[in-house]
């Protein structure tokens, strides 16, 4: 049987999910594979969903909004841009960034909305089942899923993209501005650091353990380990455990 | 504690409702089969699939299902939302239940109709997301629309003939009404008309009379040399200030029509533009006003700086402008010589067209331009290519009167900032629905008429002048409103997780969240549109989207998941 791909949908109400009526009603067809969920606008789809579509099995995700300029709610969709430059920059670090997309349809799309849906169907079925689907899903690529989640819900990421347009485009309180390059630059490097703590503090979720333990798994180097061990304990998260010969372990909270 | 509330604690026991839509869906997939299968989802107590759940009959079976089957919960599968929510909600409030408990399931637009080939496939999909349906409605719960009063006083910004038609209906509706014009008169631009199409009547004629109507009401305070400076509040309870050469005053006002109509577009470097030998059309009717076109031959360019690159829209008021312009000069000087140069002529239903008839029996001449070759103005002549006969045309000139665009006026974008409404791309302001809602803006109260939409004639900005109104009574005309109850919100169990780090207050478009003396986030419920994209947003998920909650999404993909 030839490959039928899960896919998931976002659909803002006001343009997306009226382009997609609009599709019914003039009887475009497209592949059946969707499963939409409706939003009041691109912008509420917390990245968080995402990761979860693709925990729960989803081939490809795909976030739909009004055409920039015509968001229903002035500018929700510049905020969903926002996230998903976050997701895709995430999601890379798995090779999971294909699987996902951003798409404009507006209420008058509906030939467009089919057009988009199939593409991305057909680009799907292409890229063949997610590891992290199926029956018999890579528990790795869940662990990685897992820890992507937590670390695009943290809250340094989830200020840096709610503040990239104030940081960007308006001075701080001691008249200095932020260019795009520097701030992207930050944004990346974020990126990785709260990856890299969020496996940490996944691989603590046994057992207590050694940096070196811990660096040696997650093939991260232990000096970068230990910085992230101490930056987690001042977040709370975790804490010194028992202390093996000259080695102490660390342990969550 | 309400029978409601009391409801609420209650464990979801959800009904769901199939619907054929006679064969729109029937005709695909086995309705009675899903409603079957729908009965192993959790907390499903009752189902049924029903020939049309929208009919009297289908919405008679959904009443007696929460009352069999003390249902708490209502999924209905068929069209769509978008147009039928509304009538199952009110259907199961009639029933006692909060019309928030229902949820929509679109398995016609999005299912049936759009895979019409692989009916078995839209079977399979049909019952996944029925799933994920029950599986939100099963996190549902019951919300509180928001009353608030409703100050019966009008705010109509722009003192032109869409505005003071606006001020006039609402005035003689008996609302108390305000003014604001932002020149030292009122009248916008019938000041400078000489006369208006198509019965040519003199435009100060139609000026005065509505000035001496407006001079008449007691209840219509009209601001001259006043713009407004600021603007606080939500529908129904505005509190704006008015800066009248330097004096504030305070205003308390339930609706607002914006009625600010266009600029002028000078044609700087087209065709010699001077403003006294090539001038235009509104020069023209200056000169027209006073008896001072002493020209025989006059040349008439259309679309100049219009429906080009940098401004594609058509102006739409140009054409008709030109034809009357063309006539008043034959009518003084029926030697006179006009020749109009157009791209395309517009002139629109019988009164207009008839307009046209009578500029070619007057001898007016037509002659059409490529846009990829325009005129040029070469010293005492025009030259112009003309297609049909394949060669360049010399026209003498000793006046040439361009006909440019009305543009967007440039304080367009603070004025649309302060209301919190959207501008298109030429700057004009940007209705709530071309069709739908056509005088409204999407944020509540706010409305809109005349050329600050788009440019329009006379006539025109009339008939919205009246639309506009009519829409803001409907507002005005209530002690007190119902605002939707799907919101935002900080709810008391989430306060701790809140880090006041004013994220939300940066990304919400209607500027609905604050902080209070306490350095509280405060979100005030009716100017909360409900969009979600603070709690997207928030760092610390500490802000509850109402009807679009995390839990509730989540237990939607989890159901699409297949868990």
């Amino acid at each position: 049987m030839s490959f039928e791909p899960k896919i998931l949908g976002f659909l803002c109400n006001w343009c997306s999910y009226a382009g997609a009526d609009l599709a019914g009603v003039s009887r475009v067809q497209y592949p059946p594979n969707i499963r939409v969920i409706r939003v009041m606008c691109s912008g509420r789809v917390d990245p968080a969903f995402i990761f979860k579509g693709f925990e729960v099995g989803a081939d490809g995700v795909i976030i739909m909004g009004c055409h920039i300029g015509d968001c229903h709610y002035l500018e929700g969709n510049y905020e969903a841009e926002k996230k998903y430059a976050m997701l895709v920059k995430f999601l890379k670090l798995i090779g999971f960034d294909n699987r996902v997309r951003l798409e404009w349809v507006s209420a008058s799309e509906g030939t467009r909305y089919g057009e988009v849906v199939t593409e991305f169907t057909e680009h799907i079925k292409s890229l063949g089942p997610s590891p992290a689907g199926g029956e018999n899903p890579d528990n790795e690529i869940l662990t990685k899923l897992k820890a992507l989640k937590m670390a695009a819900a943290s809250d340094r990421m989830r200020s840096l993209v709610g503040r990239q347009r104030k940081i960007t485009e308006q001075e701080n309180v001691y008249g200095e501005k932020t260019d795009m390059d520097e701030f992207f630059e930050i944004f990346d490097s974020a990126i990785i650091q709260e990856y890299e703590r969020a496996r940490i503090f996944i691989a603590l979720e046994e057992k207590s353990r050694s940096v070196k333990d811990v660096a040696a798994e997650l093939d991260i180097d232990p000096s970068i380990v230990l910085e992230h061990m101490i930056i987690l304990k001042s977040r709370g998260l975790v804490d010194f455990g028992e202390i093996v010969g000259i080695t102490p372990m660390f342990q969550r909270m | 504690m309400s029978e409601e509330e009391k409801k609420e604690e209650e464990e979801p026991r959800i009904g769901v409702f199939i619907c054929h839509c006679g064969s729109n869906i029937g005709g695909y997939i086995d309705c009675k089969e899903v409603a079957e299968r729908a009965k192993s989802l959790p907390h499903v107590v009752f189902t049924q699939d029903n020939l049309y759940t929208c009919s009297e009959t289908g919405l008679a079976q959904i009443k007696k299902g929460i009352r069999d089957h003390k249902l708490n919960r209502v999924v209905v599968a068929s069209c769509t939302p978008r147009t039928h929510e509304p009538l199952f909600r009110s259907c199961i409030e009639e029933e006692g239940l909060n019309p928030y408990l229902f949820n929509f399931v679109n398995i016609r637009d999005q299912n049936t109709w759009v895979h019409q080939k692989v009916p078995d496939k839209a079977f399979i999909k049909a019952n996944e997301v029925v799933k994920m349906g029950v599986a939100k409605a099963e996190r549902l719960e019951a919300l509180d629309k928001i009353i608030v009063d409703v100050t019966p006083t009008a705010l109509v910004i722009g003192g032109g003939v869409a505005g003071m038609t606006a001020a006039l209906n609402l005035s003689n509706q008996g609302f108390e009404t305000h003014l604001v014009e932002k020149d030292n008169q009122l009248g916008g631009r019938l000041n400078g008309l000489y006369k208006l199409y198509p019965k040519d009547i003199d435009a100060s004629e139609l000026l005065d009379a509505l000035k001496k109507k407006i001079e008449s009401r007691s209840n219509l305070t009209v601001y001259t040399s006043a713009q407004v400076k600021t603007i606080e509040g939500f529908v129904g309870n505005y509190e704006i200030e008015v800066d009248q050469d330097g004096n504030i005053i305070p205003l308390k006002i339930g609706g607002i029509i914006v009625a600010v109509g266009t600029s002028l577009f000078t044609p700087e470097g087209y065709y010699g533009y001077d403003g006294e030998k090539r001038i235009t059309q509104s020069q023209l009717e200056v000169k027209l006003k006073n008896n001072d076109v002493k020209a025989n031959d006059v040349v008439m360019i259309q679309c100049v700086g219009a429906r080009i690159e940098e401004r594609k829209y058509c102006s739409n008021v140009c054409c008709m402008t030109a034809l009357k312009n063309a006539l008043a000069i034959k009518q003084k000087n029926p030697d006179a010589n006009i020749t109009i140069l157009f791209r395309d002529l517009y002139t629109p239903g019988s009164y207009y067209e008839d307009y046209y008839r009578r500029a070619r029996e007057a001898g007016i001449v037509f002659v059409t331009y490529n846009p990829e070759k325009v005129p040029k103005v070469e010293g005492e002549t025009i030259k112009v290519y003309n297609e049909y006969i394949g060669e360049e045309l010399s026209i003498p000139y000793d006046l040439v009167v361009l006909s440019v665009p009305l543009v967007a006026n440039a304080e367009n974008k603070a004025l649309a900032q302060m209301l919190k409404v959207p501008l298109e791309e030429n700057g004009f302001f940007l209705e709530a629905h071309v069709k739908l809602r056509p005088m409204d803006f999407a944020t509540d109260g706010v409305y809109i008429c005349g050329s600050a939409k788009w440019p329009v004639d006379i006539t025109e900005s009339i008939t919205q002048g009246y639309a506009a109104a009519s829409r803001a009574s409907t507002i005005l005309s209530h002690n007190t409103l119902e605002v939707e109850g799907a919101t935002s919100s900080l709810p008391e169990y989430n306060k701790a997780l809140c880090t006041g780090c004013e994220v939300c207050i940066t990304v919400c478009p209607y500027k609905a969240i604050s902080k209070n003396e306490d350095d509280e986030i405060v979100i005030t419920q009716v100017l909360c549109k409900g969009c979600g994209v603070c709690g997207a947003t928030c760092t610390n998920h500490a802000i509850v989207i109402r009807h679009f909650t995390d839990e509730q999404i989540e237990a939607e993909i989890e159901a699409f998941g297949g868990k």
